[in-house]
């Protein structure tokens, strides 16, 4: 009987068509049904008719499951999303589950969403009320900072964006002049920018600062700082001078046990009673120093890895050709170990991003924090929702864009070609 | 004539295991040495001492007139003058071929980096992989590597050159290549040490002979002498095993 024989390729001119008939159907109905609401085949007992789509798909991949059909997209498809039953069924449910979810994602965020107007009142659709986000935007990004000196921090970031874009054109020679810059004079002169008190500058108290600019500033600063401790301690932890190896475990250990907010909290609240009267440090220093020293035992240990996969030859090498210690280390060592662990470095830095948030227990308040003030304003409440959703996009473009440019650096530096 | 390495009484131990007893020997200038043994007899312990890679316990190693000791502190002058060559080669993966032979003369001797690779590119065609330089050590076959490494320890003028089983991690046909560039070495008056399983080799370049056994040099010979008339019987049953 050629009607209940495996589909083979001797039938495939009989069951393909049948097949992707069926399939088609399937796929239809769940799109009607999402996108429309209407239940193309309503007709069923409602029991079938809710499971019908995932029947018909089944039964329809199934018949045009045919091996070495000579038809080359079929046999990709086959092979890749159609190779057994149980794939086949897999492959149904995750494409019913995306088109199922669209409409509802796509009515919240664009269709049934509102753009327009300038309070609370005018956000009357179902969906998300950006109306929240483009009214309190500014503060999203510069927090508490007086609006009239905003310019200041568009400078900074501006000056920044600029030595960072020209640096990649130049060649190598001058590039060694702009990464001293950007390490040990950009940093200061951007403070100097936003804080000011001389030049004419208006003094801006760290409380002020905030929102968007504050995650960069607090990122940017502890990236910068974090990652040469963070190689010290690693070399100092496997020193062969028991004083240096044994601080550098016991302060990589000390700070890795004790959770940020903890940390935060005592930079904040303890540490001023330590001090002697009448020296101030300011805040936003301290949580600086604070979250800079505990990912650099993070760093450390990341760093430390590296310097383990390195096969003991390399050392000696080094040092049968008459190199010191640290010209071993800084030539041959770090380079080597420092590429191995890209992937772990890019891991430590963007969780020292996604933690910034933590600053909110000592009452700064960058992206997220201003979202949490924003979203308790009472003209505003219930905006909770639209607030972490944008806070949630914009960690993720700043994250994804830093992962993207550390795999295109993993690539770059890569030797094994 | 001086001696350019001398050891004295010279005793090593990794913890509780002795791997060099008593050994006593001395190089003098342009001298070439073959070192052989069964393996585990501690001779690349011994060559490994000579640079300091390892650390001696007991006894004297003097290197060109310093004594190599737990506060010799300018080790790094003495190491630059012995050039080394690993079993595994041990380039440096980062960098070019030509980068790894110019690296150590700029920051260690701080020549100029142009005439650092004037020195690297007279080495590179002497060992015959000049065409190789701008590549990276992973591109190049084992053989190449291993002339690479001989490259760039002579880069650094040694006076010294230590060779501890350069070829053993070869395939077979690559070991020619390699032998070719020592020997070529050997006959330009370099003072060296190898050791090797290379029997050929050895009795076309080397002076002297010494074979060794758990941590002891049990004969040290003249190379004819060594092969034709082998007076203990240690030696004789090794080299009826490996010829």
């Amino acid at each position: 009987m050629n009607l209940i024989s495996r589909p083979s390729k001797e039938n495939l001119k009989s069951y393909l068509p049948v097949g992707i008939t069926l399939f088609s159907l399937s796929f239809v109905d769940v799109f009607v049904n999402a996108f429309f609401n209407y239940n193309l085949l309503g007709f069923f007992p409602s029991q079938i008719s809710y499971f019908s789509p995932l029947i018909f798909g089944f039964i329809g991949l199934y018949l045009i499951r045919i091996e070495f059909s000579g038809i080359r997209f079929l046999d990709i498809l086959n092979r890749n999303i159609n190779s057994n039953n149980f794939n086949a069924l897999l492959t149904l449910l995750t494409v019913f589950i995306i088109i199922k979810s669209i409409p509802p994602l796509l009515n919240w965020f664009i269709l049934d969403a509102n753009f327009l107007g300038n309070s609370k009142d005018d956000c009357t659709g179902d969906g998300a009320c950006w109306v929240f986000i483009k009214v309190w935007f500014n503060r999203f990004m510069y927090g508490l900072y007086p609006d009239a000196e905003q310019w200041r921090i568009n400078t900074a970031f501006l000056i920044l964006f600029i030595i960072v874009g020209v640096s990649f054109f130049v060649s190598a020679k001058l590039k060694k002049y702009f990464i001293l810059f950007l390490v040990f004079v950009y940093p200061f002169l951007g403070i100097e920018l936003i804080s000011g008190g001389s030049f004419g500058l208006k003094y801006v108290e760290t409380a002020a600062w905030g929102g968007l600019s504050l995650t960069f500033i607090i990122s940017a600063f502890a990236i910068l700082f974090c990652f040469p401790i963070g190689v010290f301690l690693a070399l100092g932890r496997r020193s062969s001078l028991p004083a240096i190896r044994y601080v550098s475990i016991g302060f990589i250990e000390l700070w890795r046990g004790v959770p940020l907010i903890t940390v935060l909290f005592m930079s904040a609240v303890m540490f001023p009673m330590f001090l002697p009267d009448g020296t101030f440090i300011d805040k936003l220093i301290r949580v600086l120093i604070a979250i800079t020293l505990f990912e650099a035992a993070y760093m450390a240990e990341v760093v430390r890895g590296g310097l383990q996969a390195l096969p003991k030859g390399q050392y000696e090498a080094a040092r049968s050709l008459g190199m010191g210690y640290w010209k071993m280390n800084l030539l041959i060592i770090l380079p080597q170990a420092l590429k191995l662990v890209i992937p772990g470095i890019a891991n430590t830095l963007l969780a020292l991003v996604k933690d910034t948030p933590l600053i909110f227990v000592v009452g700064l308040m960058e992206l997220a924090g201003m979202i949490g003030l924003a979203k308790t304003n009472p003209k505003w409440l219930g905006m909770a929702m639209e607030g972490y959703v944008f806070a949630g996009l914009v960690f993720w473009i700043i994250c994804y864009a830093m992962s993207r440019y550390s795999q295109n650096l993993e690539k770059k530096l890569s030797t094994e070609r | 004539m001086g001696k350019i390495i001398e050891l004295k009484k010279v005793n090593k131990w990794f913890d509780k295991f002795q791997v060099l007893k008593d050994i006593d020997l001395e190089v003098a200038p342009q001298e070439k040495i073959v070192i052989c043994g069964p393996s585990g007899s501690g001779k690349s312990t011994l060559i490994r001492c000579i640079n300091r890679l390892e650390e001696h316990q007991e006894g004297n190693i003097i290197v060109d007139g310093t004594e190599l000791a737990e506060n010799t502190k300018n080790i790094e002058k003495i190491r630059a003058e012995v050039g080394m060559v690993f079993q595994q080669f041990n380039l440096f993966p980062h960098l070019s071929i030509l980068d790894n032979c110019t690296l150590a003369p700029i920051w260690v001797k701080k020549l100029p980096k142009k005439e650092a690779e004037e020195v690297a590119m007279k080495n590179l065609t002497r060992v015959q992989i000049d065409d190789q330089a701008l590549k990276f050590p992973g591109q190049l076959s084992g053989g190449q590597q291993q002339r690479a490494a001989i490259a760039r320890a002579l880069c650094m003028e040694p006076k010294i050159m230590l060779f501890d089983e350069p070829t053993s991690a070869l395939d077979p046909e690559m070991i020619k290549e390699v032998l070719d560039v020592m020997v070529d070495l050997a006959k330009g008056g370099m003072t060296m040490i190898v050791v090797t399983h290379e029997m050929g080799f050895a009795k076309e370049v080397a002076d002297y002979m010494i074979f060794m056994d758990e941590g002891k040099i049990v004969e040290r010979a003249k190379t004819k002498e060594f092969f034709e008339n082998p007076k203990s019987d240690r030696t004789k049953l090794f080299l009826s095993q490996i010829l």
